[in-house]
């Protein structure tokens, strides 16, 4: 009882609760409508680095995630790519 | 040259078949010849809702298998001047009926009539298919709640990527004190999240019970307030430009159910 009047001033109204929670979900579901949306994504990406270093094309890596914004106060989607490089080229220095 | 619009949402429960019956009957009280299309074979509530059970003799399926004329199929609501229901079977299953089979028969009926509006079952599978595959225009319906607006955005994405352009948004069944006290998402909260355009916000009215009970679309009920939103948006399908209803300002809202009980 104690707790909910000391929490009280505090308690988010739930349709922000939905709003956040929906946003969040709908970045999963988005990128899964199209699943070519990825792939050709990386497919550039690999373009764009093999000018400058040799990768590893196999165990590429791309992901549609969610980080916490800058304020710390709410998530926004981020695109997290693990890309091994295996040699630096020489144009690139 | 009429226009096909599909009515859908995804989800099932928020309001497809009330929303499509209201659009339909206010198209025709606007002098508009409107052909309804209940694509939710086994499982038809268009007819129920429009008050029209009892006068099914041919359905879709008989006119896609040719079984009888399209015309012997559509039933002439009598109410309604230029409103015709194509009800779906209800003995059989979606697979009854393909999609080029659907565009053929949107193609045959936008000849004569200014208006297909089809019922969309719930769900995004063959009837999904089927019922999107004549259609010029799209409305999706929601209401406010996390799970409607989720579907909502994933069926605006399968329309995109089937080539159903410009989908247009209803928000059904909401709730100004709710909306109010920060319980229900607002308007704008889901027209943010979703990315389409509006085409009308319909409150959560009892009117609606007592019109599907009666068999009698609320649209016709000049005392109804969720008959006067689908009022607008009728016109605003028309292409006129209506301002949205006023829900949120709680001093009219309460004046005007107060003046509705009164009378």
């Amino acid at each position: 009882m104690l707790f909910d009047l000391l929490n009280f001033g505090k308690k988010k109204a739930s349709k922000d609760i939905a709003k956040e929670r929906l946003k969040l979900v709908l970045i999963h579901d988005r990128a899964n409508v199209s699943p070519q949306f990825l792939e050709m994504v990386k497919g550039e990406i690999i373009k764009v680095i093999q000018n400058y270093m040799d990768i590893d094309e196999g165990a590429l890596d791309i992901q549609l995630t969610k980080t916490e914004s800058e304020d710390g106060e709410n998530y926004v989607p981020a695109l997290v790519a693990n890309i091994p490089i295996k040699k630096v080229k020489d144009s690139g220095k | 040259m009429g226009e096909v619009l599909v009515v859908t949402s995804g989800k099932g429960g928020v309001g497809k078949t009330t929303t499509t019956a209201n659009i339909g009957t206010g198209l025709s009280l606007l002098g508009k010849k409107v052909v309804l299309i209940d694509t939710d074979i086994g499982l038809r509530n268009l007819d129920v809702v429009l008050g029209l059970e009892n006068r099914i003799v041919y359905d879709l399926v008989d006119v896609i298998e040719g079984a009888c004329r399209t015309k012997q199929a559509l039933i002439k609501d009598k109410r309604f001047d230029g409103l015709y229901l194509l009800p779906a079977a209800q003995t059989r299953d979606k697979s009854a009926v393909n999609p080029e089979q659907m565009l053929n028969l949107c193609e045959e009926l936008k000849e004569e009539y200014d208006y297909i509006l089809i019922d969309c079952p719930a769900g995004i599978e063959q009837g999904f298919k089927n019922a999107i595959a004549g259609a010029d225009k799209a409305i999706v319906v929601t209401t406010p709640e996390v799970s409607a607006v989720r579907d909502a955005d994933r069926i605006i994405g399968l329309l995109e990527a089937n080539e159903v352009r410009a989908p247009k948004l209803i928000v059904n069944r909401v709730r100004p004190d709710m909306v109010k006290r920060g319980d229900m998402m607002s308007i704008n909260d889901i027209i943010d999240i979703l990315a389409i355009d509006l085409v009308g916000v319909v409150p959560d009215d009892e009117n609606i019970i007592v019109s599907t009970n009666r068999g009698e679309p609320a649209v016709a009920d000049n005392k109804s307030l969720a008959g006067q939103a689908y009022r607008n948006i009728t016109k605003r399908i028309m292409g006129e430009d209506i301002p949205l209803l006023d829900l949120e300002s709680s001093q009219g809202f309460i004046s005007k159910v107060k003046r509705i009980f009164k009378l």
